[in-house]
């Protein structure tokens, strides 16, 4: 792949001490909520789910920040800058549809049955199989992905501010680990609603000026499509099956690969995200965290996407021989080309923020599911609450150190966006999969949950490693490859749970309320009521504006209407 | 805590409550030890207003970067092409963070319920 992921070397930026400044405030401010949220923690409820007690707005706003890391801003960027407005498919339908699903169809039973964890639901649904082998996928997935995070925070700060690398991973690893440990999910959760502020602030003024620059829209699009074609400013056009495009992907498996099993896959598995959704007051409230967070991810592709056209209409051979620019260096470019002092300690402040909230999002979420799931579940059981609190704060320790071993492994990847898109499809999809059979076909049997998730992950393996690596099949490009991969785990996963349903035993009907589609008792008001949680909706919550379905089906038609301009 | 009544006792599902034979973990399992957690936690009785430290934050980044705005070099200014970014800036996250102190002082936070005020003064005893 063309894309390095380390930067340019003349892209030192000119920070001054004013800049520091305003890095310093922030450093103390993300401690400072640490040391606040620690009166908080009584309970491991507490310490690993915020005692299920947060209001919708910081739930749906940490859930879009846990996923906004700076790994998904660079990686964008560089995306945009190389396959042009291709981009915005990561966010209308390779998001929207998946988190609408999410809040409206899934949260009903995540949130209802009461778990604490995406594996734990499926030891309720399937059995210690799956529940084991999923946990200890997952904390493998995000150790791996917060390593991602620390090594490409290590690698633009030693680009951009000129600290060795070293210095930046035991600088962010400290803080991380300072404040999950200290107050757990909800100081994790605080820091991303604070950092989904602090990255908004960096990224507006740099979409701006960049646009100014390049002479407002129309500039750049004519800019780019006498550069690079009139497809490289459309959603879709050259995706027709068997027309090249740079993506190396057509309409069929964008839709189905991205659009469908990455991003339901994503969305609705990944415990670092429905974790989020799970620490909310009430069902309401962890139904509208997906929604909420909806609105802000229509319009963010904006945010990213736009500094990476303008980069490559600025720098016209960028990422190829003719540049010493890579695709992954246009947002750091138009940081050093645009912004005064001031501001750019600002975008500067982004960064690392949304690059420490990504990591955290995944140690939050690793040291939740390795206490709860595997710990207190299979190796030292039947202890006090507060022991558990105890031992999730030191794997947090313990998370934090391998995330910087892993950070090690990422090194080897050339795109990475490309790489955490190939870790999804391994971790992700399978588990997507077991889910959505479980969750909508009662007949599903106990132990096909196992064999179907470890014959997902076996199949997206095979096909990225064998397949596409050894050149058996024929893919242009990784991201193109992982979209397979993706639709090869699931049809593997689904196929086999389908073969082993029909040859083992089903769980009984009562052992199944509230955690198969239909067996919840639908409401005249097309409500679904959750038994063991009869709960009144608390006050305010009918207010129209509240209602998830209202906010869920107008994400949909956002989403949509975004795509005309880009369509036509 | 006020906001979940989800016990086993109310919860209208105890008709249920004979699993125990399974070796599996069952469902009234999680939902009775999260909601005796659920009683004992402290974050909503005890976890900071967030909006106070958003609207601190961003005034005082806002003022300082209105500063750096309104004493902006005209290299600063030409840098960005043409635009003193730091005022725009500036001003926007000083709008931003007076937005959320506003926010607090007209829906303040609800106080912790009594049931958590009656058991601290029960464990302070």
């Amino acid at each position: 792949m063309q894309t390095p992921t380390y930067l340019a070397a003349e892209l030192r930026l000119p920070t001054n001490g004013l800049d520091y400044t305003i890095l310093a405030i922030y450093f103390a401010v993300v401690l400072g909520i640490g040391f606040a949220a620690r009166r908080s923690v009584k309970t491991s409820l507490d310490f690993f789910l915020s005692g299920r007690s947060l209001p919708a707005w910081i739930t749906g706003l940490a859930f879009i920040s846990a996923n906004l890391a700076a790994t998904e801003i660079m990686g964008m960027a560089a995306n945009s800058a190389q396959y042009g407005a291709y981009t915005v498919h990561w966010y209308w339908i390779g998001a929207i549809p998946a988190m609408v699903f999410l809040g409206l169809v899934m949260m009903p039973f995540y949130y209802g049955s009461k778990v604490r964890s995406v594996p734990e639901f499926l030891l309720l649904r399937f059995d210690r199989g799956a529940h084991l082998l999923s946990s200890i996928l997952f904390a493998f997935a995000a150790i791996l992905i917060s390593g991602v995070n620390l090594y490409a925070l290590a690698i633009v700060v030693e680009a951009l501010l000129g600290w060795p690398q070293w210095v930046a991973i035991v600088v962010a690893g400290f803080f991380v680990l300072a404040y999950i440990t200290l107050g757990g999910l909800s100081s994790a959760i605080y820091n991303e609603v604070l950092q989904f502020f602090v990255i908004l602030a960096a990224l507006i003024p740099i979409v701006a000026l960049s646009l100014k620059k390049v002479g407002g829209w129309d500039g750049l699009t004519d800019k780019l499509t006498a550069e690079h074609g009139a497809n490289f400013t459309t959603a879709w056009g050259g995706t027709g099956i068997g027309s090249p495009n740079p993506l190396g992907a057509n309409w069929l498996t964008i839709v189905l690969g991205l659009g469908f099993v990455l991003s339901f896959g994503y969305w609705t598995t990944n415990f670092a995200e429905v974790q989020r959704a799970l620490s909310a007051k009430n069902l309401s409230a962890a139904q509208r965290t997906p929604l909420i967070a909806a609105f802000p991810k229509i319009f963010i592709v904006f945010l990213v996407m736009i500094p990476g056209l303008a980069a490559a209409a600025l720098v016209p051979k960028i990422g190829t021989s003719g540049s010493d620019l890579q695709y992954n260096d246009a947002i750091p470019y138009l940081m050093q080309e645009l912004l005064p002092n001031g501001v750019l300690g600002i975008a500067v402040t982004g960064l690392l923020a949304a690059f420490m909230a990504g990591m955290a999002a995944n140690v939050s979420s690793f040291n939740t599911v390795f206490t709860n799931d595997i710990w207190s579940r299979y190796v030292v059981k039947g202890r006090e609450d507060s022991y558990y609190v105890r031992f999730g704060r030191i794997i947090t320790a313990i998370g934090v150190l391998a995330s910087i071993g892993t950070a090690f492994l990422a090194s080897s990847f050339s795109n990475i966006m490309a790489y955490l898109q190939t870790l999804f499809s391994f971790f992700n999809v399978p588990m997507f999969v077991v889910f959505i059979v479980g969750m909508f076909w009662k007949r599903a049997s106990m132990k096909s949950g196992f064999w179907g998730l470890l014959a997902g992950t076996t199949a997206a393996m095979v096909n990225y490693f064998v397949l596409y690596k050894q050149g058996i099949v024929d893919i242009p490009s990784d991201q193109g490859a992982n979209f397979v991969s993706a639709i090869a785990g699931f049809v593997a996963g689904a196929v086999v749970m389908f073969v082993v349903s029909l040859f083992t035993k089903p769980r009984t009907e009562e052992q199944l309320q509230g955690l198969v589609y239909g067996t919840l008792p639908q409401t005249s008001s097309g409500g679904t009521p959750i038994p063991g949680m009869s709960e009144p909706p608390a006050a305010g919550d009918d207010a129209w504006y509240r209602r998830p379905a209202l906010l869920g089906w107008s994400a949909i038609v956002l989403a949509a209407l975004c795509y005309i301009p880009f369509s036509l | 805590m006020a906001d979940n009544p989800g016990t086993p006792e109310n919860s209208g599902y105890s008709g249920f409550s004979e699993h125990s034979e399974h070796s599996e973990y069952s469902e009234q399992d999680v939902l009775r030890e999260v909601s005796e957690l659920e009683q004992k936690s402290a974050t909503a009785a005890r976890i900071f207003d967030l909006r106070r430290i958003i609207g601190g934050l961003f005034v005082l980044y806002g003022v300082i970067v209105t500063i750096a705005g309104l004493t902006a070099s005209d290299a600063a200014i030409h840098k960005a092409v043409g635009v003193n970014i730091n005022l725009w800036t500036g001003i926007g996250m000083l709008l931003l963070g007076v937005f959320f102190l506003v926010w607090m002082k007209l829906r303040p936070p609800a106080p912790p319920p009594v049931e958590e005020l009656l058991e601290e003064r029960k464990q302070a005893e």
